[in-house]
């Protein structure tokens, strides 16, 4: 079965000096795909790719091409070439040089190398220019004859770190064309690492979105705007609105204090879930016949296409909204949003959950810090437990120094009536907040949890 | 207001009086006899005389070994030092340099006690030696320096494409790297030839290197030879940089 | 094995290098007159070099004390031109830049002797006597380019619009130039002068030349004379040894600072 993969990865691991790059990653690529890795800058996608040319050993796992594998090969013996985020194209050598650089190593005859680097330089379409030197090109150029240079070796597959990162927006939407094109022209099979979900969506076959160094979700680019398995990816890709929810029988979902129709079963009843609701499908309309609730504007943008509002629920939550049709802020409009439309996902966690352990009758260890607590009876010195803080109750400081921990803003998302923070600790433990204030990406903060808001239970083993 | 631009013309004038002006009276005095009249005299006089072209002859040879030596036992250092695999101290890097620093007579007079204590005979080997230890961190540094900025991007392509260590070291790395030893070579080929006083102290005064006739002539006030003799040098080292390209000074701009 | 063998390499090499150096070190703890025949150990050349104390007595000290003079005066004063200098050239544009910069790159090019013999040349011209003067005059001559290549680099790391940004809050240009551009070119004006203070504390070509007949002597020239003499005075031992001591510390704190630097601008 696996011999369809001409990639197959399994159980790829690395770390670097103690911090996890990537862990655990499972994932196979057919003969031909188009496959791209996206997440945000230092979630592990280009360690991974680098991994695939052989640049750097992983930890633990294989990857298999055409089910051998590689993972002990040199990069100089895989069938695979590397289109590199800067080029690095040669200096010393000219455009012609450069494309032909592999073929010379492989003995190729002159003749038949020749042949090979115009055919490639005629599908660049960079004819022309085969006596440049390379530091007398555009980026552009440079890109194109990187994207030769790699593809005249006639490689089971292509790696593309970031290529286009370099160039502007309208360079970067021609060489997209231009990079579907070729990958259609040559049948290779192209593994592509961006950050740019735009340019994912656009070229892919597959997308492999990656983040902290695990594989959050695999799909079609459709699947996965459509359906987001995770509030992650939901936020990541495309412009959504988060929301709580609370699944309350199959097809029946209440959130923003409404309940909805939709179409997911399975779940449960009276679970928590996350509930996903793109701006495209909120429908908007000045009367209330027909609306499931009602709501005012509060902000109407033109955004070429479409418009882009924020508008206040009846019950004070705030919903993005795209329209060809402009609402006056302060005006009184319907809302509806179809069952089709409402992705309903499982929440990762409800509350946070630390290893404690017990110091005495009325301390607990946890996070490599004392907490002064109720410790449930029965208890001795030393137990391990676990620890429950809701995400409401911890608190944010302005100064690390405030804090009983120091740590930084990891993530946000903005949940229609307050902020879910993922703040990570100096210690590098996660810690989830939920807040009213505002915060922003990167701030530095002190953390504190309030005396009576740590649970405390025994470990189930 | 005063524009920026022109708080470099106090050194630009200081540079015509103390740079441009002195080296067109190395031409001036070259092209004068005794009296200040216009003269070939001087120049074809080093080139009728047997000895200078001889001493010339020998400097340019003994240049071109030592540069040579430098080349072949500096690359490899520095490409040691440079390698993060074998090499990560900075204080074994910063040991290469030093000797740099320190006063180049000192340092040969030092190297020529130890010859004359291990009982060798001063003369073309021991100055050859000295001359390569005397030299050889001029070679080492601009070397290493490239190679510590080389991208090395470059070299993870190169293997991309096919290329064993072996390949990238000479196909990408080697002439990635000719700039710095290009500069290598300016730092030490010129000043080899140029040298006096070095090449007594390690030679017992038996040989003359075309320095130390340059040098005898000013002494004596024999200005006008000992200016046309300068000029030839200069010549030398106009064509020696054009070679190097202007590359020296990108290298030499972090020596420390 | 390929590590042990490249070790191996780098430090046969270092041995080489530091042969003659330790060499003489060594000998600078005993009292022989001779270099290479071992009497004991002393430091009775040290005492002598500090109470001067030896044979030919002051001209030794007062050889130190010219050559440290002559390399805090000539480093100051290129700190001072080569930084002015540098900020024009920075806001230099095309072939003025190139034609500054390629002044500068002269006086780095060319050999010593040819710096030498050139600048006696100027001063015979101009009819100017030779002595302390100008020794200096050609000390700056060959410093200055260095600083100006160590400050040139600072002014293009720095933001262009701090400058402005300082002059938009209301610094006069005066204040701006001396509370933001100073500042921040502070680290390579302090590389320039320690490049240009060692460099000229190495000089002796262009002092030779340049010292004129009045006996002005630098610790390179004198040593000159004192080994053309045949033998060198003993208490040259200690002093190369101190030499090489100072040197090294200079250079220990110039990489620790450049290391902070480095981390300050990754950061």
């Amino acid at each position: 079965m696996a011999k369809d993969y001409i990639i197959d990865i399994q159980h790829l691991s690395k770390s670097f000096g103690g911090v996890k790059v990537l862990d655990d990653i499972n994932f196979y690529v057919r003969r031909g795909e188009f496959v791209t890795l996206l997440g945000p800058s230092g979630c592990g996608k280009t360690t991974l790719l680098r991994q695939i040319a052989g640049f750097i050993a992983p930890d633990e796992g294989k990857i298999l091409l055409e089910g051998k594998d590689i993972s002990g090969i040199p990069p100089y013996e895989r069938p695979l070439n590397t289109v590199f985020q800067c080029y690095a194209l040669f200096p010393h050598l000219d455009v012609y040089d450069n494309i032909a650089f592999g073929l010379k190593l492989q003995k190729v005859p002159p003749k038949e190398t020749e042949v090979r680097v115009k055919k490639m330089l005629k599908m660049v379409s960079m004819t022309d220019y085969e006596d440049r030197s390379v530091d007398s090109l555009s980026g552009g150029q440079q890109q194109r004859v990187a994207i030769a240079r790699a593809l005249v070796n006639y490689p089971k597959v292509l790696l593309l770190d970031e290529p286009l990162a370099a160039l502007d927006l309208k360079m970067r939407k021609d060489m997209q064309m231009e990079l579907k094109e070729i990958h259609r022209k040559m049948g290779i099979t192209f593994i592509y690492v961006t950050h740019d979900q735009e340019e994912a969506l656009t070229l892919s076959d597959t997308i492999v979105v990656l983040n902290e160094g695990k594989i959050q979700q695999i799909g079609t680019p459709t699947d996965i705007y459509n359906e987001p398995c995770n509030s992650f990816v939901a936020d990541f890709i495309g412009d959504s609105t988060i929301l709580n929810g609370t699944m309350i029988c199959d097809r029946k979902v209440e959130f923003m204090g409404h309940e909805f129709d939709c179409v997911d079963e399975g779940f449960g009843e009276n679970v928590p879930v996350d509930v996903v609701v793109r701006p495209e499908d909120v429908y908007i309309m000045n009367h209330l016949e027909g609306s499931q609730f009602s709501g005012k504007v509060k902000s109407c943008i033109f955004k070429g296409v479409h418009y882009e509002m924020f508008v206040e629920t009846d019950t004070g939550y705030e919903l993005m909204v795209q329209d060809y049709n402009a609402f006056e802020p302060g005006s009184e409009v319907g809302l509806l949003i179809r069952p089709n439309d409402i992705q309903v996902m499982h929440k990762e966690r409800t509350c946070n959950t630390f290893k404690a352990r017990v110091s005495d009758a009325e301390h607990i260890e946890m996070l490599g810090r004392h907490w002064e607590c109720k410790v449930p009876e029965g208890c001795a010195e030393g137990d391990e437990l676990v620890a429950e803080v809701d995400f409401d109750k911890v608190e944010l400081l302005d100064h690390q120094d405030d804090g009983r921990l120091a740590g930084e803003v990891h993530f946000l998302l903005y949940k229609g009536d307050h902020y879910h923070l993922t703040i990570l600790t100096d210690d590098g433990d996660h810690i989830w907040v939920d807040t009213n204030d505002i915060w922003d990406k990167g701030d530095l903060v002190g953390i504190d949890i309030a005396f009576g808001a740590i649970k405390l239970s025994r470990s189930n083993g | 207001m005063v524009k920026r631009s022109t708080w470099s013309l106090p050194y630009f004038i200081f540079m015509v009086v103390f740079v441009v002006l002195p080296l067109l009276l190395i031409v001036l005095y070259a092209f004068q006899d005794g009296a200040g009249h216009f003269t070939l005299s001087n120049i074809t006089r080093f080139f009728t005389d047997s000895d200078s072209l001889q001493t010339f002859a020998l400097s340019i040879e003994v240049a071109l070994e030592n540069t040579l030596i430098c080349i072949l036992l500096g690359y490899p250092a520095a490409w040691i030092l440079s390698n993060r695999k074998l090499n990560r101290s900075a204080v074994t890097v910063m040991l290469f340099i030093m000797p740099m620093w320190i006063n180049a007579l000192m340092r040969t007079l030092a190297t020529a006690e130890l010859f004359n204590m291990l009982g060798f005979t001063l003369g073309k080997g021991t100055l050859l030696f000295g001359m390569v230890y005397d030299y050889i961190p001029f070679m080492i540094y601009p070397i290493y320096n490239i190679l510590m900025k080389m991208d090395s991007s470059y070299a993870e392509a190169a293997e991309d494409l096919g290329a064993t260590p072996w390949k990238v070291f000479w196909k990408v790395t080697v002439p990635l790297s000719m700039p710095g030893v290009m500069s290598g070579v300016l730092m030490v080929f010129m000043p080899t030839v140029s040298t006096f006083a070095i090449s007594e102290f390690l030679t017992n005064n038996k040989i003359k290197l075309f320095g130390t006739i340059i040098q005898e002539n000013i002494n004596s006030s024999m200005w006008n030879y000992g200016a046309a003799l300068a000029f030839i040098m200069l010549i030398i080292i106009g064509l020696t940089s054009l070679m190097g390209d202007n590359k020296q000074a990108e290298a030499e701009g972090g020596l420390i | 094995m390929k590590k042990v063998l490249a070790k191996a390499y780098l430090y046969f090499l270092l041995a080489l290098l530091y042969a003659p150096l330790l060499f003489i070190a060594i000998f600078s703890f005993t009292e022989s007159r001779v270099l290479g025949s071992w009497t004991g150990f002393s430091t009775k050349l040290y005492a002598n070099l500090f109470t001067g104390g030896m044979n030919g007595g002051s001209a030794l000290t007062s050889a130190v004390i010219n050559t440290i003079l002559i390399a805090l005066i000539a480093a100051a004063v290129s700190t001072l031109l080569g930084t002015v200098a540098a900020i024009g050239i920075h806001n230099l544009k095309g072939r003025k830049k190139q034609t500054m910069q390629l002044l500068n790159n002269i006086p780095m090019i060319n050999p010593d002797i040819i710096t030498g013999v050139s600048l006696f040349l100027l001063f015979v011209f101009l009819k100017v006597s030779q002595g302390y003067a100008t020794v200096v005059l050609a000390h700056i001559t060959f410093c200055t380019p260095y600083v100006v290549l160590s400050v040139l680099p600072k002014l293009s790391q720095m933001n262009p619009n701090i400058y402005e940004a300082a002059l938009d809050l209301g610094a006069t240009p005066a204040k701006a130039l001396w509370k933001v551009l100073v500042p921040e070119l502070r680290p390579g004006m302090v590389s320039g002068f320690i490049l240009a203070f060692t460099m000229s504390l190495d000089d002796f070509a262009v002092t030779f030349f340049t010292r004129g007949t009045i006996g002005l002597d630098t610790l390179s020239t004198y040593i000159y004379a004192d080994a053309r003499k045949g033998g060198l005075t003993p208490e040259l031992r200690p002093l190369m040894t101190l030499i090489f001591l100072i040197v090294l510390i200079l250079l220990i704190v110039i990489n620790v600072r450049q290391e902070k630097t480095k981390k300050k601008y990754s950061k």
